[in-house]
């Protein structure tokens, strides 16, 4: 499986809370959702999106509040995977759980800037930035989470077992 | 190899002699929490299961707190969504509009949750049952719908950060001061996938409420939970609060942590934590001349009863300064019916402020105190986030109750004994 498209580059400590505000939480429906992605922190990026997209952040990507509006408003967006030097546990656990794939790899976080044209494959966890001709080295998942991953979230995978 | 008391809970619940840190493992939960917010995303997730009966209708807690009583017709929709669910499906622990507190404050006043437990909840703040010596973290929809079902959770067991809790606090300082200070040391990815485990003597010097509010925090350090060793005071509250049987757990004495720090109660001054983030913290010495628009007591960090009594002796027989708003939320119905009976609520509406039914409300920017462009509020709840009580530019200061009577008072942030 591979990802290419186009990089939205944020910073340290970005938390669900701009990612998805709290105001739009009355709604639990994606295409509600989507509409206000990332729009306390980058009020273009709704308009901006396309799908095949790479959001790269640097430390603690999606910290603060458990909604997993959060990553299902990154998904819905169209964005195919998310980059960061490290996430905040519940996104990781969320991303996982909904199938948005996502990578811890602090090289690439740090040296990928916005506008990139990047690939990743995440059969190999490495991921290229075709703009500036780098390659860098993802974090492989463990085997438990790549077969949450291959099932496209928690649940199938729970059905899978019984 | 010795084990951490999260390890230690952790391994019990997964049914093995002996967990390291980074081990994958799957643990059954004594209890799996979803409030109105959540509850939802999980409801339309458990309709893809095989199975459609829940593991154990005992031990499921649906709180419907964030935004009620219902603030719109899409909050009233989600609401109406989980009240259906937990009728069809008989949850025992469904508390609405008349029964509910804020899901933190409201658990362990229920005896819910007791020493030794493990829980699961879709609220980020789940942390702050490692107050009462059991293992609890937050989690997402997904996941919660999986514990409703399976009764069980992964894991990959967390490390450590011990912190030997030590001395006894001056006036005006509480545990609000001490997970502050703590997040302030150490960043918001402090402990990141770690347990921040607090012990040593001066333990016995931080109230229950104190605890509550230090663990509920520990979200906010990145940690995957915050927990304390079970004493008399804990004892004594389970006894008070719950008919549970509990397990007390400690540390082995070759655990090994990945930091150890002092914390000194007695060095410790009234701390303020600055826009934006929960980590940005002046002690009150250090703050400067900040005017106010609102102030708001409440939360699952600061909405018990000792949080209402501290305020409320700061604001007897004073007033609210001019152009400043004054919000408190108890946190419960009991902690609310409390606050009547010692006449709290009188000091506190007759000093301005205007006293609320339970909800989350302010504290996510949801309703009762959302902030306009340009505004500053002085809040006991536990994140300042950019527009997390309101408009983009608007601010949150994040400080005690105390400190946010006095301030309250004085219209700009304030130690109580500026008064």
């Amino acid at each position: 499986m591979k990802a290419k498209g186009t990089v939205h580059k944020y910073g340290d400590n970005v938390d669900t809370d701009v990612i998805i505000p709290a105001r739009y939480l009355n709604s639990s429906d994606p295409e509600d959702l989507k509409k206000h992605c990332m729009e306390d922190i980058d009020t273009e990026f709704v308009g901006r999106v396309k799908a095949g997209d790479i959001m790269v952040a640097n430390k603690n990507f999606g910290c603060g509040s458990s909604r997993e509006h959060a990553p299902i408003a990154i998904k819905a967006s169209g964005i195919a995977c998310v980059i960061a030097e490290t996430f905040a546990r519940i996104f990781y656990r969320n991303s996982i759980n909904i199938g948005l794939p996502i990578i811890e790899c602090p090289e690439a976080a740090a040296e990928i800037a916005a506008g990139d044209e990047v690939e990743i494959d995440f059969d190999s966890g490495k991921i290229y930035d075709l703009t500036k001709g780098t390659e860098y080295q993802g974090q492989a998942f463990p085997p438990f989470m790549q077969e949450i991953i291959k099932h496209e979230g928690l649940i199938n995978y729970i059905n899978s077992k019984e | 190899m010795g084990m951490t008391m999260t390890q230690k809970i952790l391994a019990n619940h997964a049914g093995l002699p002996e967990v390291v840190a980074g081990q994958l493992i799957e643990a059954n939960l004594d209890l799996v929490l979803g409030n109105d917010v959540t509850s939802p995303v999980a409801i339309k997730e458990l309709s893809k299961f095989k199975k459609q009966e829940v593991f154990d209708k005992d031990k499921i807690a649906l709180v419907m707190d964030h935004f009620t009583p219902n603030k719109d017709i899409k909050s009233a929709e989600h609401c109406k969504c989980v009240r259906e669910y937990a009728d069809a499906n008989s949850i025992t622990n469904f508390f609405d509009v008349g029964a509910m507190g804020i899901e933190h404050a409201l658990l362990p006043e229920k005896g819910l949750i007791v020493a030794g437990e493990t829980c699961i909840g879709a609220d980020s703040h789940t942390c702050t049952y490692g107050a009462l010596g059991a293992f609890s973290t937050g989690v997402g929809s997904t996941d919660m719908a999986a514990g409703m079902m399976t009764g069980k959770a992964w894991f990959k067991v967390p490390s450590a950060i011990k912190f030997n809790i030590v001395g006894e606090k001056a006036p005006y300082v509480s545990g609000k001061d001490v997970i502050l200070h703590i997040i302030g040391m150490i960043g918001v990815d402090g402990a990141l996938y770690k347990s921040m485990e607090f012990v040593g003597d001066g333990i016995k010097n931080l109230t229950m409420d104190d605890r509550f509010t230090i663990a509920n925090m520990a979200i906010e350090a990145g940690a995957k939970n915050g927990i304390f060793p079970v004493d008399e005071l804990t004892e004594a509250y389970m006894k008070e609060h719950s008919e549970k049987s509990y397990t007390k757990y400690e540390a082995d004495a070759d655990a090994v942590y990945d930091a150890e720090y002092t914390i000194d109660l007695s060095t410790l001054k009234p701390t303020v934590a600055f826009p934006h983030l929960p980590e940005n913290t002046k002690t009150i010495d250090e703050v400067g001349d900040i005017k106010i628009d609102q102030v708001v007591i409440g939360s699952c960090t600061n909405g018990r009863i000792s949080d209402m009594r501290i305020a409320a002796e700061i604001m007897k027989g004073r007033k609210a300064a001019k152009g400043v708003r004054v919000i408190v939320i108890p946190g419960t119905q009991d902690v609310y019916m409390q606050m009547i009976k010692e006449g709290l609520t009188e000091i506190f509406i007759t000093a301005g402020a205007v006293v609320s039914t339970p909800t989350c409300g302010p504290c996510l920017g949801g309703h009762m105190g959302v902030m306009a462009a340009g505004e500053r509020t002085v809040s006991t709840t536990n994140r300042n986030f950019v527009g997390r009580m309101g408009h983009v530019d608007s601010e949150v200061y994040l400080a005690s109750p105390a400190v946010a009577a006095a301030s309250a008072v004085a219209g700009k942030i304030v130690s109580p004994a500026a008064l």
